[in-house]
């Protein structure tokens, strides 16, 4: 009898769930604000100021979906997440997308059921030590303590690192940028492992930046993006073609300066296109068809956002490198709007 | 006229499964079943429901991938080539670890505090109940950060203990030659042996024989030793005369492990600074310690309030008649109050081991890589697997919970009052 029981009930649950759950756009639009995931605090990429107002390079890509789906970039709830809750936020709904330096892997690709909508910054996993160790090179690291987030791929290439060089470490786990820095400045390790641009945003918070070094050696292709839901391919078009948006603008040099000039009509049918003066191409998904320039007035255009956050006129000091437009050597490449 | 008593038979109607005593009962239990039963099933379709529309499947393989990760405290051989399931054990083991010492440590602090708590010297026992109070209402992941804190903070580097070729000298120095305290870890002497009588490799570890050695020849000793002394209680209960024991069972316990270690060719190899770390002897991680300490001083201060509880329970009759007897007051505890109180104080002992151990999940805090930083942590993430890994790692939780409450209720068992 409490077979039968259990199983009616599970049917009679079977039938009644199961409603359709709307898209993430209408989600979005119903509920007035973006749920972006971002850092818990990554100093150039992501973090608050006093006020509690977020700013950074990741925060910027949130700020330009928001403007382009919302026409407001402040309409923005920026949900901190470390690197072990990050994907299980983005999978569960908890966030609409993740703009949090989130490695492009295949297992995350496919197995982990996300969608990456792009590259934002190419980056590598590098080393940060103490100058006075007098250590130059990865390489001298043999039998060091190495402090290392829990929970990225990062913890996956310092293992294969030190195996495939036959040197040893001592893995000591920490579970945010914070708890790293502090552990790595309180001496409890020699070196502190993460992404490249992540030790230097690191090292620029510091109060003695120059007593630390950053080691040459860059162990891994780390390409950063944001992050959406599988399966919700409309959404991931708005957020795929955002960042083209970013990146074709400062191709065609459309910035924050001159883009309403622009926006009135130009020579050139691509920059039409783009800023919605030709064609069609926002409601094609779902979006205004000025939705371009919304977003690139959010915080410019990608090379703007790239010098205003993460730039060498910054603390962070990055060099654009890899992140330059291919025009200028590097691997910033928007496919056609049209 | 009829009795008023006779109810009129009209047959079974609805209204009688709530207003009829006889049935009421039956009708709650019947709702109450269904109700939970539809929870259940609500839960399950909305798992399978939102499992299919992510496109994720329901299976344990990912266990036999490799794991690819290290892990830093590990008691069996690990390395980032084995599975996730070996990390899962590697996990398991470190729990175990952590929770049977610091059960071991918290009784031995909660028997000493709840003793002294009683006792008659007004700053002892207000000493006490400073420890108990403060241990006791602060949450145990604040202990385990200060410990670990403290460790960090007042430590100094491994580093610190070169020699400066400048001034010839270290800016810290081992205790003894043998121990350093670092940021990082203590280093202390390890264990080693010349001779070896073999080693046994097991799927699990490969157990030394020397070890199993000496744990042979330490058992046989104390089996012997409990001879002589049950032999030297029959006579006592003889003639009255207890005979002399205590250089024959320091004989017995110490000759034989004495001879085996020295045939075995046994040596403490004291750890030496090489590069950036100890090497050499045996790192013991600052995490674990700070975990241990914050475990067992926590657990502690419940242990030693359960303790006082049950000393209070036995009667006064008790001290008295012991002390009319001739007995001192370290005696009287020992002999006639503790046994007795142990039947109070052992059932809430248990719900204190269950709480230590489920609280050794925190170890995170510190990085120290129990079951839920292997398999809950890095194993969930790099896989993906979060409600597979969620439910195995409640499944052995509630496992281990089972078991030390199983042990303890056996003891339990043994010590409780036998009525006849």
């Amino acid at each position: 009898m409490k077979k039968s029981v259990f199983f009616g009930t599970l049917m009679a649950a079977g039938l009644t769930a199961g409603i359709a759950s709307a898209t993430t756009l209408e989600d979005v639009k119903a509920r007035g604000v973006l749920n972006c995931g971002v850092n818990t605090g990554l100093v150039g990429f992501a973090a608050p100021d006093a006020n509690g107002n977020w700013s950074g390079f990741d925060v910027a890509l949130c700020k330009a979906v928001a403007a382009a789906v919302l026409g407001d970039p402040t309409k923005v709830k920026y949900v901190p997440t470390t690197g072990q809750t990050r994907f299980t936020a983005l999978t569960s709904g908890e966030v609409d997308m993740l703009a949090r330096n989130s490695t492009w892997t295949f297992s995350r690709d496919t197995d982990l059921k996300m969608d990456f909508a792009g590259v934002n910054y190419y980056d590598g996993q590098g080393f940060m030590v103490r100058k006075d160790s007098g250590i130059t090179s990865a390489k001298e690291l043999d039998g060091a303590s190495v402090c290392i987030q829990t929970g990225t791929t990062t913890e996956m290439n310092l293992a294969d690192y030190f195996k495939a060089n036959n040197m040893t470490y001592q893995p000591i786990a920490v579970d945010s940028n914070a708890e790293g820095e502090q552990q790595y400045l309180a001496g409890a390790c020699d070196a502190y492992t993460t992404d490249a641009s992540g030790l230097a945003a690191t090292r620029a918070a510091y109060a003695d930046p120059e007593n630390h070094v950053i080691l040459p050696e860059i162990i891994s292709k780390e390409p950063l993006g944001p992050a959406v839901r599988h399966g919700d391919n409309q959404w991931g078009d708005i957020v795929r073609w955002t960042l083209f948006a970013l990146i074709a603008a400062e191709e065609y040099g459309i910035t924050s300066a001159n883009i309403d000039e622009l926006a009135k009509g130009t020579e050139n049918p691509e920059i039409n296109r783009i800023l919605g003066v030709d064609g069609d191409l926002g409601p094609m998904t779902g979006l205004e068809k000025d939705w371009a320039v919304k977003a690139i007035k959010a915080g410019g255009n990608y090379g703007e956002i790239f010098a205003a956050t993460i730039g060498e006129s910054t603390p962070i000091g990055l060099a654009r490198g890899l992140n330059a437009q291919w025009t200028q050597g590097g691997l910033m490449y928007a496919p056609p709007f049209r | 006229m009829t009795s008023a008593s006779d109810a009129p038979d009209r047959g079974f109607r609805l209204s009688q499964l709530i207003y009829d005593t006889r049935y009421r009962s039956l009708t709650i239990q019947v709702i109450t079943l269904i109700v939970v039963m539809g929870a259940a099933g609500w839960l399950v379709d909305n798992t399978i429901q939102n499992l299919r529309v992510l496109g994720k499947d329901f299976n344990f393989g990912f266990l036999d991938n490799r794991a690819g990760y290290d892990i830093a405290q590990h008691l069996i051989p690990y390395t980032n080539d084995n599975t996730h399931a070996r990390a899962m054990l590697v996990g398991l083991l470190n729990t175990i670890w952590v929770s049977l010492l610091g059960c071991a440590t918290a009784t031995v602090i909660g028997i000493f505090v709840g003793v002294l708590r009683l006792s008659k010297n007004w700053l002892v026992a207000r000493l006490m109940t400073v420890y108990v109070e403060t241990f006791r209402n602060v949450p145990v992941l604040l202990w385990i950060l200060v410990a670990m804190a403290v460790l960090t903070e007042i430590t100094p580097a491994p580093n610190a203990y070169k020699v400066n070729p400048a001034t010839g000298e270290a800016n810290a120095s081992m205790i003894l030659d043998s121990i350093a305290l670092t940021n990082r870890y203590t280093a202390i002497p390890a264990v080693s042996f010349e001779r070896s009588l073999g080693v046994i490799d097991t799927a699990l570890a490969p157990v030394s024989l020397n070890v199993l050695a000496i744990v042979l020849v330490l058992a046989g000793a104390i089996w012997v030793n409990r001879r002589l002394l049950a032999h030297a209680s029959a006579v006592q209960d003889a003639t009255g005369a207890r005979p002399v024991t205590w250089w024959k069972s320091l004989l017995l316990l110490l000759g034989p492990l004495a001879l085996l270690l020295a045939a075995l060719g046994f040596q403490l190899h004291g750890p030496t600074l090489k590069g950036f770390n100890f090497t050499g002897g045996t790192n013991v991680s600052n995490a674990f310690v700070a975990l241990w300490a914050g475990l067992s001083l926590y657990t502690g201060a419940f242990i030693a309030e359960i303790v006082r509880a049950g000393i209070l329970a036995i009667s006064k009759g008790q001290t008295e008649a012991a002390f009319a007897l001739g007995l001192r007051p370290g005696k009287t505890m020992r002999l006639v109050i503790l046994p007795q109180a142990l039947r109070v104080i052992v059932p809430p002992l248990i719900s204190q081991f269950l709480n230590l151990t489920k609280n050794s999940s925190l170890a995170i805090a510190v990085g120290y890589m129990d079951l839920r930083g292997t398999l809950g942590g890095i194993t969930l993430n790099q896989t993906g697997r979060e409600l597979e890994a969620i439910l195995l790692m409640m499944l052995i939780y509630l496992a281990i919970s089972l078991v030390i409450s199983g042990v303890m209720n056996l003891y339990n068992h043994k010590v409780r009052l036998k009525e006849r």
